[in-house]
């Protein structure tokens, strides 16, 4: 039998080659595969987040945990996710680091997640939500220039009669909770390690 | 002594402010590439520069920041990556007139090592061919700036030591609870260890959180290396007001805590995104009076 550990020490040290290697010998055994996502790829985000928030972990960390889950992620091709997310970096934004970490920790958690990349115009957020029946919209903005196509996106989304379908959540470095009430957006994160939680928390699960 | 170490000796010295924006007051779009400016608009260009040196900037970079050939390839203009260099370094030198010393921006690639997305191997091609072009311009020293990883950094320095001008690593500081690591995580100590080691003639912090942040992170930097410290802090975290980037530190704000950096050990002093001329005016003017 494998050291299913090794999963979530694999994880939680960025080894992707590792991580992936556990999950195949996990898979051939016959382990479920929700059981290797929920006892051990979660568990081993949940805590890289922790480390993040208390600055043993930096981005780099992050970057490597992220990439060690998805080598795992994409081996076990979970079964109902928790919830689906459509995430982008709005319109004019070409910054990917943030919203790649917020994708990476959201498919840890257990979301399916649809990335529309960077510079992405609102009706390709709108044609995304409907097409993918998404739970959640993730809006991502680096520059204070680029900041307004996040409230023209919520402002497309409700003229296209599907603002009350989905939520909206947004982050980066110049936003703020005041802005995210102000444009009416369902919640705001002001780092990586509350992704999840505040997913999670809007969807009510 | 070369340039760097004997400007530092006689400092502190007053070095310069935004550039991005002052094109921008001068007709550049909002995603317009600043860097094909000096082929395509260098007397504009050559406005900034001069508005600077007539502020009272002693020292002036270029408008290379973004001109390595991988950060060019995004808007199509790899190939021009010498040229659109030699360009910028040599309008800053004409707008110099004698009277302030120009020292080449070099930025980030904005590709991560760590993940892959570009190698040692490259790096130290696309930064060799940016800082040969700048000296070719007639740069006088190197600045590579606005480094969030070390690693990218050391690369950089190394290739511009070799055209044989002075170097200048400056990193920004603006993560973790107290805002004084890297994004990357690096402490102030190791940033300045770990450049000393690789050669650099003076290190420093740019951009960042604000002015009064880097007060502190400019004592560490000294504190931990002999060489001379160079900073350049925004003029606080932008704001959105009404649609509008408004920064809003004051040039006055702004210089008063120029005595606090100097007492720290800055012996370079400018501004980051946010300030202008009249930042240098307010900055020039606190320096005669510390």
């Amino acid at each position: 039998m494998v050291d299913l550990t090794r999963l979530y020490d694999a994880v939680l040290k960025g080894d992707n080659k590792g991580a992936a290697a556990v999950t195949r010998e996990a898979l051939a055994e016959g382990v479920e595969a929700l059981e290797l996502l929920s006892k051990y790829v979660v568990p081993a985000m949940d805590e890289v987040g922790r480390l993040y928030d208390c600055e043993d972990y930096f981005v780099p960390e992050l970057l490597l945990a992220i990439r060690a889950m998805k080598a795992a992620v994409e081996l076990i091709k979970p079964g109902e996710p928790v919830g689906r997310v459509v995430i982008g970096t709005v319109r004019g934004d070409l910054h990917d680091i943030g919203k790649n970490l917020i994708a990476g920790m959201l498919q840890g958690g257990g979301f399916e997640v649809i990335d529309l990349g960077t510079d992405v115009p609102p009706d390709r957020f709108v044609a995304a939500v409907q097409e993918k029946n998404a739970d959640i919209v993730a809006l991502s903005a680096l520059l204070t220039v680029t900041m307004p196509s996040m409230k023209t996106t919520v402002e497309a989304l409700r003229s296209a009669g599907i603002r009350d379908r989905v939520k909206v959540l947004i982050g980066g470095a110049p936003v703020t909770q005041e802005y995210a009430d102000q444009i009416g957006a369902d919640g705001y994160g002001s780092n990586a390690a509350s992704a999840v939680p505040l997913a999670r928390k809007v969807l009510g699960k | 002594m070369n340039l760097v170490g004997q400007l530092a000796a006689a400092g502190p010295v007053a070095t310069d402010g935004a550039w991005g924006t002052e094109l921008q007051a001068r007709g550049l779009a909002a995603g317009e590439c600043p860097d094909a400016w000096n082929l395509a608009a260098p007397e504009r260009v050559g406005e900034v520069a001069r508005a600077y040196v007539e502020a009272g900037s002693r020292v002036i970079l270029t408008n290379t920041f973004r001109a390595n050939r991988l950060a060019l390839a995004g808007h199509g203009l790899a190939e021009k990556a010498p040229e659109i260099n030699r360009a910028g370094a040599a309008i800053s030198r004409r707008a110099a007139e004698g009277r302030a010393r120009v020292f080449a921006s070099i930025g980030p690639t904005g590709k991560l090592l760590l993940m892959g997305e570009t190698t040692e191997e490259e790096l130290r091609a696309v930064f060799s061919e940016q800082a040969r072009a700048l000296g070719e311009g007639g740069a006088d020293a190197i600045l590579v700036e606005t480094m969030s990883d070390l690693a990218e950094a050391k690369i950089a320095l190394t290739a511009a030591k070799e055209t044989g001008l002075p170097v200048v690593v400056s990193m920004v500081f603006d993560s973790g609870k107290n805002k004084d690591r890297t994004l990357f995580g690096a402490t102030p100590e190791q940033v300045a260890q770990e450049l000393t080691a690789a050669g650099a003639d003076a290190v420093g912090a740019n951009c960042g959180t604000g002015i009064a942040a880097y007060v502190p992170i400019c004592r560490r930097l000294r504190a931990a290396t002999p060489l001379p410290v160079w900073i350049k802090p925004n003029a606080g975290l932008p704001e959105l007001v009404e649609g509008r980037t408004v920064y809003r530190t004051t040039p006055e704000e702004f210089a008063r805590h120029v005595p606090a950096l100097v007492e720290a050990g800055a012996r370079f002093l400018g501004g980051c995104c946010g300030t202008n001329p009249a930042f240098v005016r307010a900055v020039v003017l606190a320096l005669t009076r510390a």
